[in-house]
């Protein structure tokens, strides 16, 4: 939106208001939506609500389906492996963000330039995101390996650790693991991003005397803002749902020390065989997922996205 | 039509079967095959998948009503499962006679569900027992393998001197553990103590022999018995066995299907430095040293949602393939043990230079008492809390009475 418009029109709000019934229909009709709406109602909505029922039931995957009123969530939220769940869950997406975002916008925009051996670099930078996440787990289980891995291969005494053994190592390397993953794919949001930045603004910095680092907190970051909100967003929602990659490394343990809330979810519902616990479970990522979205959107004015280019 | 019918053109009336795609399964598709040849009219289209998916992908088939004729499982509760909500057909009329004369009782036993035939075993008997490198133990000094529990500690300290680690442990996979605590369990009580719990008798877990068998288990683990790595080893890609196979370690206990490793792995170090036995007494225990616990075998059952002329081939199929003579020799090849009565001829004739099969097959005919592996014999939610408050104790995160107390909560 210009700045004309918005002197002119007002905000978003105002236009319709004004345009009352006219307007709307001068949008593209609602049948565009449909497919859209089709698919996600067919897999999202439906299965959705199939889960919020099936938690108030008892199944095991075999026999009848019985009804258990709220047996289910008292048996759950009272569970310490659901807490124990929660608490990880929360722990890896806190910590899997502060890796990332800082590691992502650095990349991005060092990415986004015209250095020498950039696009050569970035080839390397961008190899994780081709890689397959059952592929990766085992590799880095066995580099990881005490008795096997690259320590024991090379000697190098520091790195012959139970890393993945030891219930206070297990998370961390975990987050390390999943964090190398999934930045080649945050720093390609905050690269394009970056690229949308007038190159107007920094000449008019530079001609203000401005060095590369007040550049970069004056102008590169606060125009990432809304990139750092979308991208949180993804990153966030990603890892409280985030499964394969620790099945397959730790399959939850040692003990309880990776055991998840989507792990915890897969045992009771897989292993366990008790359908409605996992289906609890499923509801309350669900629920998280959802109120920090919202709560992410809100703090950080996405809804409102107002054009950060006034005057340029 | 069945989505799983084997993709043939006109396919749909042939018995179907899902089997795994290991060396254990290849004389039963070997047999399958044979059959098929024979019997152009009562064909069986055979599927193959690897372990793990097969074991999370049947229970849904049979859910929704997809699946196989012949259902291939483990015994213990899933079978009683299948049997109580009617998904398997009664196979007593027409294959008791079949079963009981043929298969060793304690086999035999693991396919029967409150009296009636469910599940005939088709595969090796596959109980759990100690392996050992002899050479790292004479190393150390230890000139015999440990046939007591004293033995068996002295033999820990004297191999902790040398460095190495005394007994590989594949803790990262879970199960591993369990053997440990369903043989000390039995050595120290008696069959009857866990028999009391699969029967779901509330309050059974507080018996002495588990606390004891718990206090036992974490006084290895403080001895350093299994070295200080063990709980990031995984048993799937046989990293245990190559730490026994590289002389990283003295002692392992697994099941037999872990002896076609050691022979893959290093033919040498499985006929000359590889040794094995029974697990070792308890002082002052009830249980009898040849108790055994494992799994027993695998189990075919019938799918009552099966068409009548799939379920008659396949019962036709079963009754003239279970362990026949054909099958056996074909087992022995492939390095599984028979689970069949009145064959020790047979299988010393085909035997290992180090004695294996014999050791085996006299163990499974001679054990007065065979348990089923506990994983398998417990309702699947009881088993996973198992699985992981037995965890809990390797890794000294609880204590025995704790473990104790956990495991009460799941039978109330």
């Amino acid at each position: 939106m210009t700045e004309k418009a918005k002197k002119t029109g007002g905000r978003r709000r105002g236009l319709h208001d004004g345009g009352g019934r006219e307007s709307l229909h001068k949008g593209p009709s609602l049948w565009y939506a449909a497919p859209a709406m089709v698919l996600f109602g067919v897999f999202a909505l439906i299965p959705l609500i199939g889960v919020v029922v099936l938690s108030f039931m008892n199944w095991d995957g075999l026999g009848a389906v019985t009804w258990n009123g709220l047996g289910n969530w008292k048996e759950m939220l009272g569970d310490p492996l659901t807490l124990n769940g929660l608490k990880l869950t929360l722990i890896l997406t806190i910590a899997c963000w502060a890796v990332q975002t800082p590691v992502s916008i650095l990349l991005g925009v060092f990415m986004a330039g015209k250095q020498k051996y950039r696009a050569f670099l970035a080839v390397f930078f961008f190899l994780p995101l081709l890689f397959s996440s059952t592929a990766v787990a085992i590799a880095f289980k066995n580099i990881l390996d005490p008795q096997f891995g690259i320590g024991k291969a090379f000697g190098w005494k520091w790195l012959e650790q139970n890393f993945l053994g030891d219930p206070k190592t297990a998370l961390w390397t975990l987050i390390l693991v999943v964090s190398w993953c999934f930045v080649p794919l945050h720093s390609l949001l905050y690269q394009g991003a970056v690229r949308q930045i007038p190159a107007s603004l920094y000449e008019a910095a530079r001609i203000d005397g401005a060095g590369t680092v007040r550049q970069f907190f004056s102008i590169t970051l606060p125009q990432l803002k809304y990139t750092f909100a979308t991208d949180s967003t993804l990153m966030i929602v990603g890892s409280l749902t985030y499964f394969d990659l620790v099945y397959v490394m730790t399959a939850g343990g040692p003990g309880n020390a990776t055991r998840l809330m989507p792990l915890d979810m897969y045992i009771k519902g897989f292993k366990s065989y008790d359908m409605g616990g996992a289906s609890v479970i499923g509801v309350l990522i669900l629920a998280m997922g959802i109120v920090i979205s919202l709560l992410l959107n809100r703090l950080s004015g996405a809804d409102k996205m107002e054009s950060q280019m006034e005057g340029v | 039509m069945r989505i799983h019918s084997g993709g043939g053109a006109s396919s749909s009336g042939d018995a179907t079967l899902w089997v795994f795609n290991d060396n254990n399964t290849k004389p039963v598709r070997d047999a399958i095959e044979r059959w098929n040849k024979d019997n152009p009219d009562k064909k069986i289209s055979s599927e193959t998948f690897a372990n793990d998916a097969y074991k999370e992908k049947i229970r849904t088939a049979i859910g929704s009503g997809n699946a196989p004729t012949m259902i291939m499982s483990w015994g213990g509760a899933s079978l009683k499962d299948y049997a109580d909500q009617g998904s398997i057909v009664d196979l007593t009329d027409d294959l008791k006679d079949t079963v009981d004369e043929t298969v060793l009782d304690s086999v035999a036993e693991g396919g029967y569900v409150d009296g009636k035939l469910y599940g005939t075993s088709f595969n090796g008997v596959q109980p759990a027992v100690l392996f050992f490198n002899t050479k790292v133990l004479k190393e150390a000094g230890v000139s015999k393998e440990p046939q007591t529990w004293d033995e068996l500690l002295a033999a820990v300290e004297k191999v902790k001197a040398t460095g190495k680690t005394p007994i590989t442990l594949a803790g990262g996979s879970k199960w591993p553990y369990l053997m440990w605590a369903a043989y000390l369990v039995d050595r120290i009580g008696g069959p009857e103590v866990f028999q009391k719990i699969e029967n779901g008798e509330k309050g059974s877990w507080d018996d002495p022999a588990v606390v004891e068998a718990m206090t036992k288990i974490q006084d290895l683990v403080k001895a350093g018995a299994f070295g200080n790595t063990y709980q990031s080893l995984t048993a799937d890609d046989r990293k245990d066995v190559a730490l026994l196979v590289n002389d990283s370690s003295a002692m392992e206990m697994q099941g037999s299907w872990a002896y076609p490793d050691f022979v893959a792995l290093n033919k040498d170090f499985a006929e000359n430095t590889l040794s094995f036995s029974a697990f070792p007494s308890v002082k002052g225990g009830k249980g009898d040293p040849k108790d055994l616990t494992g799994n027993l075998s695998n189990y075919f059952s019938i799918s009552s949602k099966a068409s009548e002329s799939q379920q008659k081939n396949a019962i036709d199929f079963l009754k003239n393939n279970t362990y026949s003579d054909s099958m056996v020799t074909s087992m022995l090849e492939t390095g599984s043990v028979p689970p069949v009565k009145n064959v020790e001829d047979t299988v010393k004739k085909n035997d290992t230079k180090s004695g294996f099969y014999s050791f085996i097959y006299e163990a499974a005919s001679e054990a007065p008492a065979y348990q089923l592996s506990w994983d398998q014999a417990l309702p699947s939610d009881q088993a996973e809390t198992m699985l992981n408050n037995l965890e809990q104790v390797f890794l000294l995160q609880i204590t025995p009475q704790q473990f104790v107390d956990n495991m009460n909560k799941t039978l109330e």
